[in-house]
């Protein structure tokens, strides 16, 4: 009997270390901004399904990716607002951008369908001050001829909890309005100046409240608004024109934003010119060391995201993400090429 | 301990009075292991939230600014959140918990009595997550269509009931966590109303005294300190309770009048900003919140407690 329970704990330790041996062939682990998780994790699940290496990217916030990246506790890290080129330098980290996506203002107003109503970046700001606060306002009114819109209080819907989403927003508020940036400035979660405001916890929260609050106005990332069926708003971009959000009008400030030229990839791809550019548009970025102690981990994570940029386009379409245009990615690669080393030695290719 | 050792074994240097020894040692290891984590806990906020406490001093408690992008930080809006809904839960909950017990202990059948005492344990064992979800998908939007219309056409002339109707806000924070700490304050006050004396009960209604009277009268009475025991002790569950919360305050840093507007708990600010707060001063802020409401709740705690104590030696020394 004794021998017995010997010989089964001897074959459970021998298997648990021989799982555990094939398991560690690859495992990249990853962690930061939420925006991006579904599709990271679609495209973790596919890449180990073709290669077998595995990805392990826990979406703990874009403040929580930084963090890690730096403790050097995660293999990459991911962050919606890109960090400056000094603290990339001062930190040794390389950055660059994985896909783009929208933020869209969306309405909840009994009778105002989805892409009818029209908003200006300055009419935004103001509504989201509360300095106007009825929705029968003359100044949504004179922009909005068509529309029969009701004595109601208008309620904002903004973040709770710090998020990109946020500060792309905010950062659109700001170029929009003096007033705006002189009051209540960007970041990642600002003191929401409107007196009757609520917050919601990630995108799924202000969705959620906005369709539950009569008249109430917030903003999400694009997926969010499409798989509500929320009412977005339709806005006057840089160009003059009034813009439906979608992925061709993202696609548009991409392309018409000039990467060659932002050291670090640090572009915010707000009010970009272009006549059918969305003026609330942002990358969502990866960080990793310049200098790599694993050369096969680094070139691992390499080859990881490079197929995500050339096999991956299609499913980012389907979550609603805007791959990059193919001369971005050339210039991102060239920079893996050039500052991605381990031993002394490029990385990539 | 020589003279205990048996002759017959006295080249074995393992016996089991070593072993007891080992295993006192141990088990004091571990009873000591819950004071060293508190103390830990503690001393860990204490650290974190030095950098707030130095710049913002006692300020920190009375200033309701909250601005991240200017990085200025006060306790203030969260305190006044955390402190009203738990207000409303205890005007909800204390009534209505002395008389369910009243009525489970004194009027109901024994079977009824049984059934319900255990439902409303039950109550307690709902996870809080599933009183957010709820209070936001269908208590929220019963509020805002049925309630607070009522509310503000016929008291709107208090402050308390002005301002559009949104369902989430204080109120309905404040409701929910009533029926969560409900089962606490009701199980607490059901043991002090059985410990009241049959003997004292029957002599109130032999000399007529109505059903009212004896509650009224009696009961409290008699058991008033390990009443207010439950009650504090039910407070310290609610100051603390976040997931719940979270879904219905409305998360906004504000300090208004109205019960209908959206306000931030200490714990929900916690839970909502910690994942993205990246700079060390705003990191140093939520530290100092979460020190605020470890003491508080603490407080609240150890008064509980000691409330309680008194009650039951009073007793068993009476009796």
């Amino acid at each position: 009997m004794k021998n017995l329970i010997w010989l089964a704990m001897i074959t459970a330790v021998t298997l648990t270390l021989a799982a555990g041996a094939q398991a560690q062939s690859l495992t990249l682990n990853g962690a930061g901004a939420s925006f991006p998780y579904p599709l990271y994790s679609q495209w973790a699940h596919k890449y180990h399904e073709l290669t077998g290496i595995k990805i392990n990217y826990q979406s703990i916030g874009s403040g929580g990716g930084i963090a890690q990246i730096k403790a050097k506790t995660v293999d990459f890290g991911a962050s919606d607002e890109p960090l400056k080129v000094e603290d990339l330098d001062q930190a040794g980290l390389v950055q660059f951008p994985m896909v783009v996506g929208g933020v869209v203002p969306v309405v909840n107003v009994a009778g105002i369908a989805a892409g009818r109503i029209k908003f200006t970046g300055d009419l935004l700001a103001q509504v989201f001050m509360g300095k106007i606060a009825k929705w029968n306002d003359p100044a949504i009114k004179n922009l909005n001829p068509g529309l029969n819109l009701p004595d109601l209080n208008i309620t904002v819907v903004h973040r709770a909890d710090g998020s990109g989403t946020t500060w792309l927003f905010t950062h659109y508020l700001s170029l929009s309005s003096p007033e705006w940036q002189e009051k209540v400035g960007v970041g990642k979660s600002v003191k929401w100046p409107a007196p009757n405001s609520v917050g919601g916890k990630g995108n799924e929260g202000v969705a959620s409240y906005a369709k539950k609050v009569d008249g109430a106005i917030g903003y999400v990332e694009y997926a969010y608004a499409l798989q509500n069926q929320m009412s977005f708003a339709v806005l006057k971009n840089r160009a003059g024109n009034f813009v439906t959000p979608s992925i061709e009008s993202f696609q548009a400030a991409t392309a018409n934003a000039d990467w060659q030229k932002a050291p670090g990839y640090y572009i915010v791809l707000n009010d970009q010119p272009g006549d059918q550019s969305w003026p609330i548009t942002g990358a969502t970025y990866i960080l990793v060391h310049k200098q790599q102690a694993d050369a096969a981990k680094a070139k691992g994570v390499m080859k990881f995201f490079d197929w995500c940029y050339k096999n991956g386009a299609e499913m980012a379409q389907k979550l609603d993400y805007v791959p990059l245009p193919a001369k971005v990615v050339e210039l991102v690669q060239a920079t893996w090429a050039k500052e991605i080393k381990a031993d002394g030695k490029p990385v990539w290719p | 301990m020589a003279d205990l050792v048996l002759p017959e074994t006295p080249t074995k240097a393992w016996t089991w009075r070593q072993g007891d020894v080992i295993f006192r040692w141990l088990s004091r290891g571990c009873a000591f292991l819950v004071p060293a984590l508190i103390g830990g806990i503690f001393l860990a906020l204490l650290i974190y939230s030095l950098p707030a406490i130095k710049k913002f001093g006692l300020g920190f408690l009375v200033s309701p600014e909250w601005n991240p992008v200017t990085q200025e930080f006060g306790a203030a809006s969260s305190i006044f959140g955390t402190v009203v809904s738990t207000l409303i839960a205890m005007l909800l909950t204390v009534p209505l918990s002395l008389a369910i017990v009243f009525f489970l202990v004194e009027l109901a059948p024994p079977k009824v009595s049984r059934v319900v005492s255990t439902l409303i344990e039950l109550l307690a064992a709902i996870p809080s997550i599933i009183f957010g979800m709820w209070g936001l998908f269908v208590f929220a939007p019963f509020l805002q269509a049925h309630v607070q219309p009522w509310l503000a056409s016929t008291l709107g002339f208090l402050p308390l009931f002005q301002g559009p109707p949104m369902g989430i806000g204080i109120m309905s924070a404040g409701i929910i966590l009533a029926f969560m700490i409900l089962p606490f304050i009701c199980a607490i006050a059901r043991d002090v109303f059985l410990l009241v004396p049959r003997t004292i009960r029957e002599s109130a209604f032999g000399m007529g005294a109505t059903t009212w009277e004896v509650m009224y009268k009696v009961m409290i009475p008699y058991g008033l300190v390990g009443l207010i025991g439950a009650v504090f002790l039910g407070l310290g569950r609610a100051l603390g309770e976040t997931m719940a919360i979270t879904f219905v305050i409305g998360n906004a840093h504000r300090i208004s009048a109205s019960l209908f507007a959206a306000g931030n708990s200490i714990a929900s600010t916690l839970a909502n900003e910690f994942a993205e707060a990246t700079e060390p001063m705003y990191v140093s802020s939520l530290m100092a919140l979460g020190l605020v409401l470890f003491l508080i709740t603490y407080l609240v705690q150890i008064l509980a407690q000691f409330l309680l104590r008194r009650l039951y030696r009073s007793w068993s020394a009476g009796l």
